[in-house]
C-alpha cells in the first residue's frame, strides 16, 4: 500500500506545470476560438516532447504503454491550465488504433503530430476538425457545431472509423481522463477565486472575510479534495486491471465532474459580473467545467453505473 | 501507486476478522445510551481488551498492538463490517488518550491508559458550558489552587456519555482573564471523577429521549495535582490537539461508513424501486462518499501519520455530512417503516447522525478553519 504519487511522478507534474505556465494557454484558447489552430498544434507538440501523448501509446509504436496514473496526473495539470483540444479523446483513441488497423498513426500520436478524436455511442466527437482521424463507437454522422466551451467544436464526420472491439476500455479511459481534466479545471477555478476574494474589497474589507464567501469556498475545497482520491483510486484500478475499474472510473467521473462544476459556479458567483464576461480569462475555465461534467458520462449516468456495479458485483 | 494490502497487513486483517467472527454478539446490544446498554457495552470493551483488540494502535504496554494507521483502518473496516457494537470508550480512547500520549506524564499514562483500554474506566468529555459552545474560550468554570491540588467550581454541559461514565476531562479557568491577558491563557486541563463529592450529574435526553449526554455541576470539587494534564494554565494547546483528533479520522473511521454503505445497498436491493432514479442516485452518492473517505484515509496512511490540524476539519465535514446522507436515504427507502423509532438499525443511527454536524466543533466553525488555514482567506470576527 502506497497511495501517493512518487517523486518521479511529482516531478513530471511539476515539469508540465512549468511548461504550461509559460505557454499563455488563454491566448491559445482564444486563437482556437477565432479559427487559428496553429498555436494549439504547436503547444500540443511541445507537450508531446515531454512525453504526454506517449502515455497511452503501445511501446512498439514509440509510447510507454498505458500508464493510467501518469495520464491522470497529466490531465489534472492540463485541466488546471485550461489546455484545449481533444485530449481525453486522443488518449482513449490511442488504445484503439491497433484494433482498427491504423497502427501507422501511432508514432505520430506519441510525437504530437497526430491528433485523434473519439465519439461515444450516441454522442459527438470532440474537435473532429482538429483530428487527423476520428473513431466512433456507435453509428451516425453530424455536422460540426460550436460548443459552449469557446475552444471546442463537436460533430461526427462521415469518414469516422467504426470501432469493433476494445470500446468499453477506451470509453472508460476517456471518462477517467475527462474526470482528471474536470478536477484540474476546478483546482484552478478555486485558486483564482480565493486570490480574488483576498484582494477584492467591498464595504471596506476583502470579500473573502465574509462567512458566506468563506464557507462556499471551503465547500468547493471539500468536494475537490474528496474527489481526488477517487480519481487516483480509479487510475490504480485500471492499472491493476481490477474488475471494479469500470465503476471506480464512474465514481471518479461523477465526483470530479460535480466538484469541477461546483468550483465554476462558486467562481462565477464570487467574481460577480466580471466573471460573466467573455473577455475575462477565468470565464474560459467557467465555461469548460460544465462541458467536462457531462462529457463521457453525466453524473447521473455515472451514479447508475456505480450502483449497478454494487448490485451485480 | 499501489493499493494492495501487503501479506503482513493482510494477516493482521484476517486475524481481526476471524476474532470478530467468533466474538461479535449475535444480537444487537441494547442502546449504549441506556443504563443496561451501557453496562453491556462496557462488558464488550472488556472482551475486546482481553485479546488486545480494544486499542490496536496503542503501544503494547498499555494493551495495544502498536498497529500502524493503515492496520488501524483495516481493523475498523473489519470491526464495522462484522456489525460489532458501538464503542462506549471512544471519548477516552479518541480524545483523552492522544492528549496523554502527547502531553501527559509517564505516571498518568501508566495509571490511566490500561483501565481505559479495558473499559474499567469509561470517560466523558466536559468541554462546553452554558455560555461557551462554539466559542469554547469563553468558558467560566474555575480551578482554584488548594493544598495539593485544585478546587473546581462551575458547570459543564452537553457532556457525551456523562450520564453513565466514571470520570471526565475538561478545561477550567485557573487564572482570571484580567490577569492572564487573553481568554486562551490561564486555562488548565484537568481530569476528575464523576462520583466525587461536590459533583452533580444531571442527564439530558437527546432527540429520542435517551440520556446520551448530561450537565455536570461542580461545587468545590477537589482534584489532586497528579490529574492536571500538561502545565497548569496552559491547557488550551493540549485541548486543541485533542480537538483535532475529534474532528479527524480517528473518531469516525471510514470503516463505519463503508459498512453503512454496504447495508444501504442491501436495503436498496431489497426495497428499492428501480424506477426511482432520484433515490438510486442518492444510494450511489453514499457509496461514492464512503469510498472517497476510505481512499483519502489510505493516502493519509501512506504519508506521515494522519491528517492533523486544519485538514482534519475537512474530514469532519465529509463524514458528518456523509453520515446524514446515508441514514436519511435509508429512512426514505424504508418507506412507512422509516418513521418507526426501532426502524431496523437505522433509526438510532439517524438520531446519532443528526448530532454530527454539531459536536466536535460545528460544521460552520470547521468551514471557517478550512477557509482561513487551508485557503488563506482573512480571519473573521470569530476568536
Amino acid at each position: 500500500m502506497r497511495f501517493l504519487l512518487d517523486a518521479e511522478q511529482r516531478g513530471f507534474a511539476a515539469s508540465l506545470d512549468a511548461l504550461l505556465s509559460a505557454a499563455d494557454v488563454p491566448a491559445v484558447i482564444r486563437s482556437r476560438a477565432a479559427g487559428d489552430d496553429a498555436p494549439l498544434r504547436a503547444l500540443w507538440r511541445r507537450l508531446a516532447d515531454v512525453g504526454v501523448f506517449a502515455l497511452a501509446v503501445p511501446e512498439t509504436y514509440g509510447g510507454t504503454g498505458l500508464l493510467p496514473v501518469e495520464l491522470v496526473l497529466s490531465c489534472v495539470e492540463l485541466g488546471r491550465h485550461g489546455m484545449p483540444g481533444p485530449l481525453a479523446e486522443t488518449f482513449a483513441a490511442s488504445t484503439l488504433l491497433e484494433s482498427v488497423g491504423q497502427t501507422a498513426l501511432l508514432p505520430g500520436v506519441a510525437s504530437g503530430q497526430v491528433i485523434l478524436s473519439l465519439a461515444a455511442e450516441g454522442g459527438y466527437a470532440a474537435d473532429p476538425d482538429l483530428a487527423d482521424a476520428v473513431l466512433r463507437v456507435g453509428e451516425g454522422k453530424a455536422p460540426l457545431r460550436q460548443s459552449l466551451d469557446p475552444a471546442r467544436r463537436v460533430g461526427l464526420p462521415e469518414d469516422a472509423i467504426a470501432v469493433e472491439s476494445g470500446a468499453e476500455r477506451a470509453t472508460g479511459l476517456a471518462a477517467l481522463c475527462t474526470a482528471a481534466l474536470a478536477l484540474g479545471t476546478g483546482r484552478h477555478l478555486l485558486a483564482a477565486t480565493v486570490e480574488y476574494a483576498r484582494t477584492r474589497t467591498q464595504f471596506g474589507t476583502p470579500i473573502g472575510g465574509f462567512q458566506a464567501v468563506k464557507h462556499r469556498l471551503a465547500d468547493v475545497l471539500l468536494q475537490l479534495d474528496f474527489a481526488e482520491p477517487l480519481l487516483y483510486g480509479a487510475a490504480v484500478a485500471l492499472q491493476d486491471a481490477l474488475p471494479s475499474a469500470g465503476s471506480d472510473i464512474a465514481a471518479a467521473k461523477a465526483a470530479c465532474g460535480e466538484a469541477g462544476y461546483a468550483a465554476a459556479r462558486a467562481a462565477l458567483q464570487l467574481h460577480g459580473a466580471i466573471g460573466y464576461t467573455d473577455e475575462f480569462d477565468l470565464s474560459l475555465w467557467i465555461r469548460r467545467a460544465r462541458v467536462l461534467r457531462n462529457a463521457w458520462g453525466t453524473p447521473s449516468a455515472c451514479r447508475r453505473r456505480v450502483l449497478a456495479g454494487r448490485i451485480d458485483g | 501507486m499501489d493499493l494492495r494490502i501487503s501479506g503482513a497487513d493482510q494477516e493482521f486483517r484476517d486475524e481481526a476478522r476471524d476474532w470478530l467472527r467468533r466474538h461479535v454478539p449475535a444480537h444487537r446490544l441494547p442502546s449504549l445510551e441506556t443504563g443496561p446498554g451501557f453496562a453491556a457495552h462496557r462488558a464488550w470493551e472488556q472482551e475486546l481488551h482481553a485479546d488486545r483488540w480494544s486499542v490496536v494502535s496503542w503501544p503494547r504496554q498499555y494493551g495495544g498492538r502498536d498497529a500502524s494507521l493503515l492496520r488501524w483502518l483495516l481493523f475498523e473496516e473489519e470491526y464495522y463490517a462484522a456489525g460489532a457494537p458501538g464503542r462506549v470508550s471512544q471519548n477516552g480512547i479518541n480524545l483523552l488518550a492522544p492528549t496523554l500520549f502527547e502531553h501527559g506524564t509517564g505516571e498518568q499514562r501508566a495509571r490511566i491508559l490500561p483501565e481505559m483500554a479495558s473499559g474499567a474506566t469509561v470517560w466523558a468529555q466536559a468541554w462546553s458550558e452554558p455560555g461557551a459552545g462554539s466559542d469554547l474560550a469563553a468558558l467560566r468554570s474555575t480551578a482554584r489552587r488548594a493544598d495539593g491540588g485544585w478546587l473546581l467550581d462551575g458547570s459543564k454541559t452537553w457532556s457525551s456519555r456523562a450520564a453513565f461514565a466514571d470520570r471526565a476531562f475538561g478545561l477550567f479557568r485557573s487564572t482570571p482573564v484580567e490577569e492572564s491577558g487573553a481568554r486562551h491563557r490561564g486555562l488548565t486541563y484537568l481530569m476528575f471523577p464523576l462520583d466525587a463529592p461536590g459533583v452533580t450529574v444531571r442527564p439530558i435526553g437527546r432527540l429520542d429521549g435517551k440520556p446520551a449526554f448530561a450537565e455536570i455541576f461542580l461545587d468545590g470539587v477537589f482534584v489532586p495535582d497528579r490529574d492536571v494534564i500538561g502545565e497548569a494554565g496552559r491547557g488550551w494547546r493540549a485541548a486543541m490537539s485533542t480537538a483535532g483528533n475529534e474532528r479527524g479520522l480517528t473518531l469516525r473511521s471510514p470503516g463505519r461508513f463503508l459498512a453503512a454503505a454496504d447495508r444501504l445497498v442491501a436495503l436498496w436491493r431489497r426495497l428499492g424501486d428501480p424506477g426511482d432514479a432520484a433515490l438510486a442516485e442518492r444510494v450511489a452518492d453514499a457509496v461514492i462518499g464512503a469510498r472517497a473517505y476510505q481512499l483519502s484515509a489510505f493516502a493519509a496512511a501512506s504519508g506521515e501519520g494522519g491528517p492533523t490540524g486544519a485538514a482534519s476539519s475537512l474530514n469532519k465535514l465529509h463524514w458528518s455530512e456523509l453520515d446524514l446522507t446515508l441514514h436519511e436515504t435509508a429512512l426514505d427507502l424504508l418507506g412507512p417503516e422509516g418513521e418507526l423509532a426501532d426502524a431496523e438499525e437505522w433509526s438510532e443511527g439517524y438520531v446519532f447522525a443528526l448530532a454530527g454536524p454539531i459536536y466536535g466543533g460545528t460544521n460552520e466553525i470547521q468551514r471557517d478553519i478550512v477557509a482561513e488555514r487551508l485557503l488563506g482567506l482573512p480571519k473573521g470576527r470569530r476568536g
